[in-house]
């Protein structure tokens, strides 16, 4: 068979692994990362095309399929300039087929290629979901470690303002039940390039949940290359009244929070979770363990979702050291509205996230 | 191989693919449509004695399908399947053995016993496996041959390469095959449909199941994809047409769409009481038989119009050594080892598990693939 083998990034190694042709490159996560001040203002639409691109350099394996994704520029101009960089070969306009081109890409990713599709959202996600849900994270187990299906899946997730209930969806309550895939969710522009990056490079299928609604926020992005590892949640803010988790976008509403409860003189242990699968339970714990009580802030719906998933995990493995029954903030339990405001009562937002601290600490 | 007889033209040569066919390979064609028909079989049989479990689907009466198809590409084009596969599998190259331990749930199949039988995966024949959800693999067919053109045209290696991606009458009326039509001639790519079209979607016909049935290839043609019937009874004259469409579809790196025409002996599943359709109707079909009507042909006389390549005797001979090659394959079947919860519940998840994955524990790498 023909090895398809692409160079290692600097300071990372490669593994061998049967299901897949010329191995895969594992970074350096020892290192450490560089510092996330700075003045190199971009915005995380473009932390993402920096991730892509540098990828893409590298290694000729990584295409990026996805409607709208070359002569239109991105949908939302996150792939700006790819085409004219990569070719048509490598960034491919696809028609209107969820299904068949994440459908064609796990296909190609078996093979042996490295394919990043883009959803123009996540809620388009589900016409596809035979193919991402029923493929991508199963062939490695149903062809006993044959084919691996090393793919990447990203686009907008959660609400993108005043689309309503079909244009909505936060799928990380659906898709984290899924074993065989992994999950990463950045909140801000530093972690959306290290994380891309982590994810183009790992050899299982990953479901990348970024938001249409931060693409245009700005953050200092360094310019040396770094790679996030998956699992590690950031401690994005350090108090001892209470802890406070999240993921994606609503983790700048819990920062928003943060402040007016410090204001209170309530301090909070502020992590932001970056991956869902794998969930870093362990810091979790670790900040429970100072603050004895805990709000999860989860922008998909209550029911068997991820929230209910971390309180489940914590009864099990830090239940002696809560003071006060875990609190989540869900976004409300129904089909996404138009209205302005009934929207924003929907979403979690930082009164709901500073109510909830304010009862979990009461 | 086949295809280094197949290529060379014998001098009486009337053009059609098949005159260059040597009697070897016609006799091994035989051997494995046999293979299939016997491993079937026995297939039924221990299913009967609850040795295998899950969906069953037999591949008897079609097999001319998969030999003559299968013997048109080379070794190293890639294959994806529907879950009717352990005649594709077994015309691919799979060992009879794999295919049985796979289905016995055994740690000697070929995946593990994590697959079963409508999930037969062969990394070294190039098999991308059978799949259960039906039309699921024909955007996997895409992206195959998608990958394949990528390969030689974007990176700079191998070579150009069709994938051929089966799959079954009702397949056709699945949404995601439509879609991979339409990327398949949008993006030019080198993929293969080929409809083994048995006339039946579980219990409902053909006419109850699909518009214009009678015309299966204008779905196709829409498409502008090179499009052909083509019956699948006769294994050379599916050579002789699938053939030169294979190679078509590799030299220009198009697509290609084929209504094979054939018909299954057995129940859709090991479950089917087949109240709809007659006896007779199965009878009339079985008069057709491939694998008899080429043991014909290459029993009868020259003179006759036949090929007068195999005796009485080594059709016989034959048959008793694949009989001895399928019991063979059963019994290591049996012998096989279950697998070990600890090592294989929770190995072959991901490439590269890391911890916190999941609540239940740490995923693991598990024995290494029999066939690998
Ligand atoms: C999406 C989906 N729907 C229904 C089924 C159940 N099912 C399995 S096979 C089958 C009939 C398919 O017939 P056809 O495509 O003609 O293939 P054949 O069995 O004749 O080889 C059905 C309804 C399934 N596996 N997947
Ligand atoms: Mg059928």
């Amino acid at each position: 068979m023909t090895t398809l083998t692409a160079p290692t990034p600097p300071g990372a190694t490669r593994h061998d692994h049967p299901a897949l042709p010329g191995g895969y490159a594992v970074p350096d996560f020892d290192k450490p990362l560089p510092p996330r001040e700075g003045d190199r203002e971009i915005q995380y639409r473009e932390a993402l095309r920096e991730a892509m691109s540098e990828e893409m350099r590298r290694d000729e394996r990584v295409f990026l399929i996805g409607e709208e994704v070359a002569e239109y520029n991105g949908a939302y101009k996150v792939s700006q300039g790819m085409l004219d960089e990569f070719g048509a070969k490598r960034i491919i306009d696809s028609p209107i087929s969820e299904n068949g081109f994440a459908g064609m890409s796990i296909g190609a990713a078996m093979y042996g290629l490295r394919p990043i599709v883009e959803f123009m959202s996540w809620s388009f996600s589900f016409v596809a979901a035979d193919a991402i849900l029923n493929n991508a994270p199963k062939m490695l187990y149903m062809s006993g470690g044959q084919w691996g299906c090393p793919i990447v899946f990203r686009g907008n997730d959660g609400a993108g303002g005043q689309l309503a209930s079909t244009h909505s969806w936060c799928v990380e309550g659906l898709y984290a039940n899924v074993p065989g895939l992994k999950i990463a969710i950045p909140s801000n522009p530093y972690d959306a390039k290290g994380l891309l990056k982590t994810a183009i490079l790992d050899p299982d299928p990953v479901f990348f949940l970024e938001s249409e609604r931060m693409l245009g926020d700005k953050a200092h992005v360094p310019e040396e290359e770094y790679y996030i590892p998956f699992g590690k949640a950031r401690l994005v803010r350090e108090g001892g009244d209470c802890t406070i988790i999240s993921w994606g976008r609503p983790v700048n509403f819990a920062a928003e929070a943060c402040e007016r409860l410090a204001a209170d003189g309530i301090e909070c242990d502020l992590l932001d979770m970056r991956t869902i699968r794998p969930l870093d339970m362990d810091a979790v714990v670790e900040s429970i363990k100072k603050t004895n009580r805990i709000v999860i802030v989860d922008q998909s719906w209550p029911f068997g979702g991820v929230a209910s998933e971390v309180i489940s995990q914590i009864t099990e493995q830090a239940f002696d050291w809560l003071d006060a029954p875990p609190v989540r903030v869900n976004t409300a339990d129904v089909p996404t509205p138009y209205a302005k405001g009934l929207e924003s009562a929907y979403l979690p937002n930082p009164d709901r996230i500073y109510d909830a601290v304010k009862q979990c600490t009461a | 191989m086949t295809q280094a007889s197949a290529s060379t033209k014998s001098p009486q040569s009337t053009g059609k693919p098949s005159d260059g066919l040597s009697d070897d390979t016609l006799r091994k064609w035989l051997y494995d449509m046999q293979l299939i028909r016997e491993f079937e079989t026995r297939t039924m049989q221990a299913y009967q004695q609850a040795k295998i479990g899950g969906f069953c689907h037999i591949y008897s009466g079609q097999e001319a399908c998969a030999v003559g198809t299968i013997n048109s590409v080379n070794q190293d084009d890639p294959v994806v399947l529907a879950y009717r596969d352990h005649g594709h599998a077994l015309a691919r190259g799979m060992h009879p053995r794999a295919c049985m331990a796979e289905m016995y749930g055994k740690l000697e199949g070929c995946a593990k016993g994590k697959g079963g039988s409508m999930h037969m995966f062969d990394k070294p024949n190039w098999l991308f496996g059978g799949h259960g959800i039906v039309g699921a693999q024909t955007p996997l067919g895409a992206g195959l041959a998608f990958a394949a053109r990528y390969e030689w045209e974007v990176l700079g290696k191998g070579k150009k390469k069709v994938a051929l991606c089966y799959l079954g009458d009702g397949a056709i009326d699945q949404g995601a095959f439509h879609e991979a039509l339409n990327l398949a001639s949008l993006f030019s790519i080198p993929v293969i449909y080929i409809i083994e079209n048995n006339g039946y979607s579980m219990g409902t016909a053909i006419h109850r199941h699909t518009a214009n049935h009678e015309n299966l290839i204008s779905r196709g043609q829409s498409y502008g994809i090179k499009s052909i019937e083509i019956d699948g009874f006769d294994i050379v004259d599916v050579y002789d047409q699938f053939k030169p469409l294979a190679d078509e579809c590799r030299d220009l790196q198009r697509p290609g769409f084929v209504d094979l025409k054939t018909y299954r002996y057995m129940g859709h599943s090991m479950s089917d009481p087949q109240k709809y359709r007659t006896k007779d109707e199965v009878d009339t079909w079985k008069e057709k038989d491939s694998i008899a009507a080429l043991a014909s042909r290459l029993m009868t006389a020259k003179s006759d119009g036949g090929r007068e390549c195999l005796s009485e005797d080594d059709w016989k001979a034959m048959r008793s050594e694949i009989a001895e090659i399928v019991r063979d394959a059963v019994q290591f079947a049996e012998n096989g080892t279950d697998p070990d919860v600890g090592a294989e519940l929770y190995s072959d998840v991901y490439i590269h598990p890391v911890p916190n994955l999941s609540p239940m524990g740490d995923y693991i790498h598990g024995d290494k693939n029999p066939l690998l």
